[in-house]
Order: structure tokens, then sequence, then C-alpha cells
């Protein structure tokens, strides 16, 4: 399907080991929040079964970008969207597609914890009752299996029934992820899920994205530019470099290349922290 | 020099602290004045046999039970009709309705609703229940005015307990792939739940001390409604006639107390509700 990419769309480098084609691919994006022009111009494609990281300074835009990966900015007033996004070669923006379909298929983690006020069960329970699963067995395998998946079964197997809010921090962001993998979701999208939590919770978050990748697309906002390095595969570099001007992409790369051999002169100030 | 200026600062603090002191202490006091005076007066009174059994004689001594029972009635029904159009309209406003002016006007109507003389409410349920809808003096009638003073409460709470609950819970939600109506139904509704109840309570308390409604609309005979189209006499306005009358003041007092209590019951459920959700949340 995957056809040949037309020319100003930024393609990495494929090594073998990563590259099984574009999940997303996104072309000539502009952003707006009501007048004001957030982004610009972003063309950039995102392999299948590998975890992306967008990295740049605060307000440059990368958690706005992601956000437009699944239409979750549909839902802030106000917001438009030009150019195109594809997912699995479908446009995403189309007038046959309903975000709320699209978006669990695309599932999102955000930067604070946010389980329900239920039970550790029902938080996980919730995505699979509200796409119809009923049987009480196959929630139970469902609930066990993505609690596993999100490294956090361990710690709640034998509290599956108390408030989803009791748990510590860490654990609240890995029930979460838990709670979008129950509904097998081919990409991931984590809006800096690190940044409010535990380091130990931070190492196993890591963790699960490298195991989860086998079957997942992950995209991944950080601040943390040894987290990208450490978890990603490619990297994309966002910079706003006037203020009051929309955000672009700078470089996208191989995450080795990117932080080994910068093609970009401000990609390189930035990882070696001369700015940001 | 600068021990003056320090003095000052002592003393104006010092003033300012006593004064808030006593505007606290004044408060509290009211309150405890109040449920003092009315404890004081109608304990005596506060028998089984004054809670379970009917007035009788032309100075109304015995028990008030039918005007206790013409109360929950009145206020149950009430609720029960205010309730499920409240919450609706304040899901409307929070969650679905284009803020904007047609809102704002919407939300002030409310507000001014809510600010209508009970008297002019009650005048107005007579003209429109009683008569223009041919319900006459009727338990019904009473429960349809009484509706139109709480509907704006509960609104207005409802509407307070939803736009309370964090925007990053229903993104978890929409992000699941869940629908507008899903979130709202399984994650809003029911985190907010804990302050609907509350305002509910609270609106069932006003309700049942209400007393310039129900006398134009539910009448004052004594007769422990059966039908909602019966007529009744409630706690307030058993109280009001026995007081004004000054035929029974022990009893008064008496209805005073259990009225007082039964109040102060309702909200110390709603602080209960209240507190206990926010333990097992937190």
């Amino acid at each position: 399907m995957s056809d040949k990419l037309p020319s100003h769309v930024v393609t990495p480098g494929a090594g073998p080991a990563y590259d099984h084609g574009d999940k997303f691919k996104v072309e000539k994006l502009d952003f707006f929040y009501g007048g004001f022009n957030a982004l610009t111009d972003i063309s950039v494609s995102i392999k299948r079964h590998a975890v992306t990281a967008f990295i740049g300074p605060s307000g440059c835009g990368k958690s706005t970008f992601l956000r437009c990966l699944n239409r979750m900015n549909d839902l802030i007033p106000g917001t438009r969207v030009e150019g195109r996004i594809t997912l699995d070669d479908h446009d995403v923006y189309g007038s046959g597609v309903d975000p709320v379909d699209l978006r669990r298929r695309v599932g999102m983690i955000f930067q604070q914890p946010n389980p329900f006020p239920m039970s550790i069960y029902d938080n996980v329970a919730y995505g699979p009752k509200l796409h119809g699963v009923r049987k009480k067995s196959e929630l139970d395998a469902i609930v066990e299996e993505s609690l596993k998946r999100a490294n956090v079964w361990k710690e709640v197997k034998d509290i599956l029934s108390r408030g989803g809010l009791t748990l510590s921090g860490g654990q609240q962001q890995r029930l979460c992820i838990a709670r979008v993998l129950a509904v097998e979701p081919e990409v991931l999208l984590m809006d800096e899920p690190c940044s409010a939590i535990d380091p130990t919770s931070v190492q196993k978050i890591e963790d699960l994205m490298a195991e989860l990748k086998d079957r997942i697309t992950i995209v991944i906002v950080t601040h943390n530019m040894q987290q990208a390095a450490r978890v990603s595969d490619y990297t994309a570099f966002f910079l706003q470099e006037v203020a009051g001007e929309p955000a672009h992409l700078v470089e996208y790369d191989r995450t080795a290349s990117l932080f080994t051999t910068p093609k970009d002169r401000r990609t390189e100030d930035y990882i070696t922290g001369r700015f940001g | 020099m600068q021990s003056r200026e320090r003095m000052n600062k002592r003393a104006t603090n010092a003033v300012a602290l006593t004064v808030i002191w006593m505007a606290a202490i004044a408060t509290v006091a009211a309150l405890g004045t109040i449920l003092v005076y009315v404890f004081v007066n109608g304990i005596g009174q506060i028998t089984p046999s004054f809670i379970f059994t009917w007035p009788h004689g032309v100075n109304m001594e015995g028990g008030i039970w039918p005007t206790i029972q013409a109360t929950v009635y009145v206020t149950g029904l009430s609720m029960l009709i205010t309730t499920p159009i409240a919450v609706l309209a304040a899901v409307y406003l929070a969650e679905y309705a284009v803020q904007g002016r047609l809102v704002s006007t919407i939300r002030f109507a409310a507000d001014s609703l809510a600010s209508v003389p009970s008297i002019v409410m009650g005048l107005f349920g007579l003209a429109a229940f009683v008569e223009g809808m041919g319900m006459r003096l009727s338990v019904l009638a009473a429960a349809l005015a009484l509706s139109f003073l709480l509907l704006p409460i509960i609104v207005r709470t409802t509407e307070e307990a939803i736009r309370a609950v964090p925007k990053y819970i229903r993104w978890g939600s929409y992000g699941l792939g869940a629908s507008k109506w899903q979130t709202v139904s399984r994650i809003v509704l029911p985190s907010a739940m804990p302050r609907i109840t509350t305002g509910v309570i609270l609106a069932a308390g006003r309700a049942m001390g209400e007393t310039a409604v129900v006398i134009y609309t539910m009448g004052t005979m004594i007769n422990g409604p059966v039908s909602p189209l019966d007529p009744g006499r409630t706690m307030p306005v058993h109280l009001m006639l026995m007081a004004q009358e000054g035929i029974n003041m022990p009893g008064a007092y008496g209805t005073a107390l259990l009225l007082v209590l039964l109040v102060l019951g309702f909200n110390l459920t709603a602080r209960y509700i209240g507190r206990r959700n926010r333990r097992m949340q937190g």
C-alpha cells in the first residue's frame, strides 16, 4: 500500500530492524488555535511498530501535534487543522471518519495520570465494556492481560476492587496505560507520561514501551532528551523560533543519528543543552 | 520611631482580629440562639404521641402526624418531579450547550427565578395550577409550585458539580473511544454525583420549610393527604396558624423543633455524603 512519498515528506534513514512501513503520514500540516497559527508545514511519517519521540522546548507545539493524530484537539473549541494526516493511508480528518472510533484505534496517555474515580478493575474494564464486551470471564482476562502488559499487575492483583485513585502516581499512570491497552489500540500516543511520576515507575514505563512495540506503534512527547534517546527509534525535533510565530519541525531522523550526528545546527544546539 | 510603627502594626492587627472574631462569634451565636430557643421551648412537647397522633379540638391539642405526612409527601413529590429535569437541564448547560449568550441568558433566568419571593411563587401556583389547570388545592399543585422554586437551585448546584469534574478525566474517557454521552453518563455524572446529591438534599430541606408557596397551593386542611390531588397542611403552615392565632404556642414550638431537626438532619446527611466521598476518592 505504501506509495512513494512526496518529496517534501521527511523520511528518516530507514534501517531493516525497525522499518515496518508508515503508520501515520503527515503532509503539510498547519494547526490553528483561533487566529493563532501554532504549527506550520509539518510533514513527517511515523513508522509502524517503532517508538517515535517528539522533543523540543516548552511551547514548541509537540503536544498539540500529538493531539492532531487522534483528533483530540477537536475537543478544544476554535481549533482548526490544515493539511493531511493519514493513518494506514486513510485520511484521519476525512468526512467519513468518526473521531470516537479513531480514538479507540489511537489511544492516548496524558501527562497527569487520570484514573476514573472507580475501582482498578473497573478502570481497565471501562473501555472493553464501552465497546460491547459483556462476559465476566472475558473481561477478567482482558483486565489481567492489560495490567500485565502495563507492568503493574504484580502490584495491584490483590487489590483490584480498590479505588484507582488510591494508588501512587506512578502506579496510576501504569493503570491508565493498562486502561488504554484494554481496547487494543494500534497506536499509543504518550504526552509526557513520565514527567509527574516517581523514577521506579518511569523505569517500568520505559520497559513496557520496549515490550509493546511488537504490537503497537508508539509516539511519545518528552522534555527529557535522555529518555528520548533511551526509548525511541526515531526522533523529531520541534521548535518555535520566534514567539508568536508558528512552530515547525526542524529535524527528523533515526534517534541514533539525530543524537550523534544532527544535520541541523539548531538540533545540535538543543541536544547539547545550549538552549531550551 | 521604628518601634512605634511596629506597635501600630501590632495594634491594627489585634483590632482586625478582634473584629473578625466578633463577626464569627455573632454568626455562630445567631444559629446557636435560635436552636437553643426552639429546643428549650419545644423539647417538652416532643413525645411519641405528639409525633404520631392527630390533632384534635379547636386549639389543636394532641399530635401533628398528618402535617408531618403532608410535609414529607409534598417534598418527596416535588423532588421527584424536579430532580430529573434539573439534572438533565444542568447536563445540557454544562456539557452540550454552546457557551455563549443563550446559555448565559438561561443561567441569568435561572438565577432570577431563584430570587423570586416565594410568596409570589405561591400566587403563581394558585393561578396556574390550582385554578388554571384545575388541580384545586392539592399536594400536586404545591409540588409543582415548589418545583419552580427548587429547579434553579438544583440546576445551579448540579451544573457546578459537573463543571468541577476535571477535564483530564473526561479526556481519559474520550481517549478510549467513548462518545460524548458515554463519557457524560458513565464518568462525569458518577464523579459529580456526591455533589449533586448534596445539592438535591439541601434543596429538599429548603422545600420542607417552605410556607408561602404551599399555603396557597395545598391549603390548610388537616387530613393526611393520600392522593396527590388531596389538599393538606404542612408543618410550617401548621406552625404558622397555631402561632398566629396564639391558640397553642407549645404545639407551635414542638412543631418548630421537629421541623428544625428534620432540616438539620437533611443538612448533616448532605455533609456526610460530601465528606465520605472525599475520603473514598482521596
